[in-house]
């Protein structure tokens, strides 16, 4: 493998498939969408090129304000419940037996191949009354009477981390499987007991690994509109469901493309605000 | 009774028997290495005594109470591991100060506790630096540092010098005998480096297929070494056949060596003699007869490859007496009864 920096212009051909797969597939949807964002909207009609910003002073309400402080509530909260479960979960896992773990990685994977909306309708039937969980409850003498359990902000959580979950644990999971199995031991003959073991050398030594999965896990639920549509009430509406509600059925794509452009600024600003935290953690 | 105990201790991995049936006795204050080739179950054991695996049979006493069944973190002793397991995301001072934290101890007194240490290790003022900015012998001594820090009864190392190179080695093993002298702490090491068993060692263990060879001091492990496997073990060792004739004497490649007895008993034995034990002389002269077959002059000592009667004998001299001989010359071989040891075969 060439180590040297690249001296000719020619050094850097093997650049230009990635450049322009990037360039196509990313870069020019992306500056369409921006484009379009400043566009003014043709009322009945589509939209005509302009440069206006009633887009943006659109979602300036009291209304939209709420809607986006839920959404990233929303979003941190499944992060954090993904990375509760998750960390303690890959952990054991790590730890058990070769067959064990791939039985585990398996199903995991498996469950990154249903759709969205077969998540949203398994988990609406669940919890729903007639033939839900609580049904279960009920006879193990648990519950007096089922009950539905959507929609709630609960159902809207509890599908959104499981959906998350397997990413969480594939990202964890290569970090876990490096750790040095003697930190934990040698934090136990130092006097800490197996939990506090974990604690503090585990979750520690692995900070950076977590909070790369936090980024993760809460810019993929940013991204989810169908979930909270399928289980949760209207106040549980995401900007993501109200972006394809302005795209699809209100023909507002300037609006929809001025609200993805400001989700986008907004989630950049909270993922360096992350990072450079856990720098200045790091540098002290 | 106080020191460590070890009280018929086995441990089985589903049929593989790592460790059968070992009892050993270590008194407070003595230095014990646990010697052998890898494989032979010295780590196995050591973890037991951490408590970080458990026996599937007998017992552990420290300090006259049972420890078999207390967890590791309720057992009062330090452990080296053999990757040093220091934590990645903590100072040089959090590092050593860890068990102090974990035990609740006031911040002032963990921070004296940690100057004192480092001081001891001979690294004051590191208190803040990142562990994985030290050398492998600064690392080493962190190691060793946390790992005393709440002054245990008993000093657990595993290969602790593995990863140094040799000269930092040897110094490092000098270092820890006087460590462990001047704390008079019960010590033990594992290795299968017998040149380190043999420098800092009270005891010397050698350990083959999970059970115990022999448990003497080290130059008792050297000149008197209870089987043939510890004589080839430990240092370099001639191993010859030894028969015993119709009246009982010992008959060592086609002569009789006086003053050499077997076992009673016994009709075959091995004979292990050290090369520096053995004499090159004239041929004749009730001397064992050979041939020099190569001569290495390694410059501090001289190297004398003899074959007698079908069998390979090695003699080591010091330059200062040098035998006069070159390769294919016909020798003498004189084997001196008190430095001969006869081992069962």
């Amino acid at each position: 493998m060439r180590r040297e920096p690249p001296q000719r212009p020619a050094d850097y051909g093997p650049l230009l498939f990635p450049a322009g797969m990037l360039t196509l597939f990313f870069v020019v949807p992306f500056a369409t969408m921006i484009a379009v964002s400043f566009f003014q909207r043709e009322q009945g009609g589509f939209y005509t090129p302009a440069f206006v910003f009633d887009n943006y002073a659109r979602f300036l309400s009291l209304f939209f304000g709420r809607v986006l402080a839920f959404s990233l509530f929303l979003a941190v909260a499944v992060a954090v419940a993904c990375v509760v479960i998750g960390v303690p979960f890959t952990y054991l896992l790590s730890r058990s037996k070769r067959n064990i773990q791939i039985v585990w990685l398996v199903a995991l994977l498996s469950i990154l191949s249903l759709s969205e909306v077969m998540i949203g309708f398994a988990w609406s039937t669940l919890f729903s009354r007639t033939a839900g969980l609580t049904n279960l409850f009920v006879w193990l003498g648990l519950m007096e009477q089922a009950q539905a359990l959507t929609p709630s902000f609960g159902a809207v959580m509890t599908a959104m981390t499981y959906q998350a979950l397997p990413y969480t644990v594939l990202v964890l999971y290569p970090a876990l499987v490096r750790l040095d199995p003697t930190l934990t031991e040698a934090a136990r003959t130092l006097g800490a007991s197996p939990i506090r073991a974990f604690f503090t050398v585990v979750v520690p030594a692995l900070r950076n690994t977590i909070l790369a999965t936090l980024i993760m896990v809460f810019i993929f639920a940013l991204g989810c509109y169908l979930l909270p549509q399928l289980l949760g009430r209207p106040q549980h509406w995401t900007l993501s469901v109200l972006i394809t509600d302005q795209a699809i059925y209100q023909s507002n794509m300037p609006f929809a493309a001025a609200m993805a452009v400001f989700l986008v600024l907004v989630s950049l600003a909270l993922v360096g605000l992350a990072l450079y935290t856990g720098r200045q953690k790091e540098a002290k | 009774m106080s020191g460590l105990n070890l009280n018929h201790v086995t441990k089985q991995f589903g049929t593989f028997t790592a460790v059968n049936d070992v009892s050993l006795s270590v008194p407070d204050g003595t230095f014990v290495c646990l010697l052998g080739p890898s494989g032979c179950g010295k780590t196995t054991l050591m973890r037991m005594i951490a408590g970080l695996d458990l026996p599937t049979g007998g017992s552990i006493e420290l300090g006259g109470a049972d420890i078999t069944a207390v967890p590791t973190h309720k057992r009062d002793l330090g452990m080296v591991f053999q990757s040093l397991a220091l934590f990645p995301h903590l100072t040089v001072g959090e590092n050593i100060a860890y068990s102090l934290r974990i035990r609740g101890i006031a911040k002032d007194a963990q921070k004296a506790r940690v100057e004192e240490l480092l001081a001891m290790i001979h690294l004051p003022g590191f208190a803040d630096r990142s562990v994985n900015k030290l050398s492998g012998g600064q690392r080493q001594r962190v190691a060793i540092a946390r790992a005393l820090a709440i002054s245990p009864k008993l000093f657990l190392l595993d290969e602790p010098l593995s990863a140094l190179d040799a000269k930092l080695r040897e110094a490092m093993q000098v270092e820890l005998r006087q460590l462990q002298q001047r704390l008079g702490i019960t010590t033990i090491v594992v290795t299968h480096d017998q040149r380190e068993a043999m420098t800092m060692a009270d005891t010397v263990v050698v350990m083959n297929k999970g059970e115990i060879r022999q448990a003497a001091p080290p130059v008792d492990i050297y000149r008197r070494p209870a089987d043939s496997f510890v004589a080839d073990f430990i240092g370099q060792t001639n191993l010859i056949p030894v028969e015993a004739d119709s009246t009982g004497r010992a008959l060592v490649l086609g002569r009789i060596v006086e003053g050499l007895a077997l076992p009673a008993g016994a009709l075959k034995g091995m004979l292990s003699v050290r090369p520096e034990d053995v004499q090159v002389t004239a041929p004749g002269n009730g001397t064992i007869s050979g041939t020099v077959t190569f001569v290495r002059d390694l410059g501090g000592a001289i190297e004398t490859f003899i074959e007698a009667a079908g069998q390979q004998v090695i003699a080591v001299s010091s330059p200062r007496n040098r035998p006069e001989v070159s390769v294919g010359q016909q020798v003498g071989i004189r084997l001196d009864p008190a430095t001969s040891v006869v081992l069962a075969k």
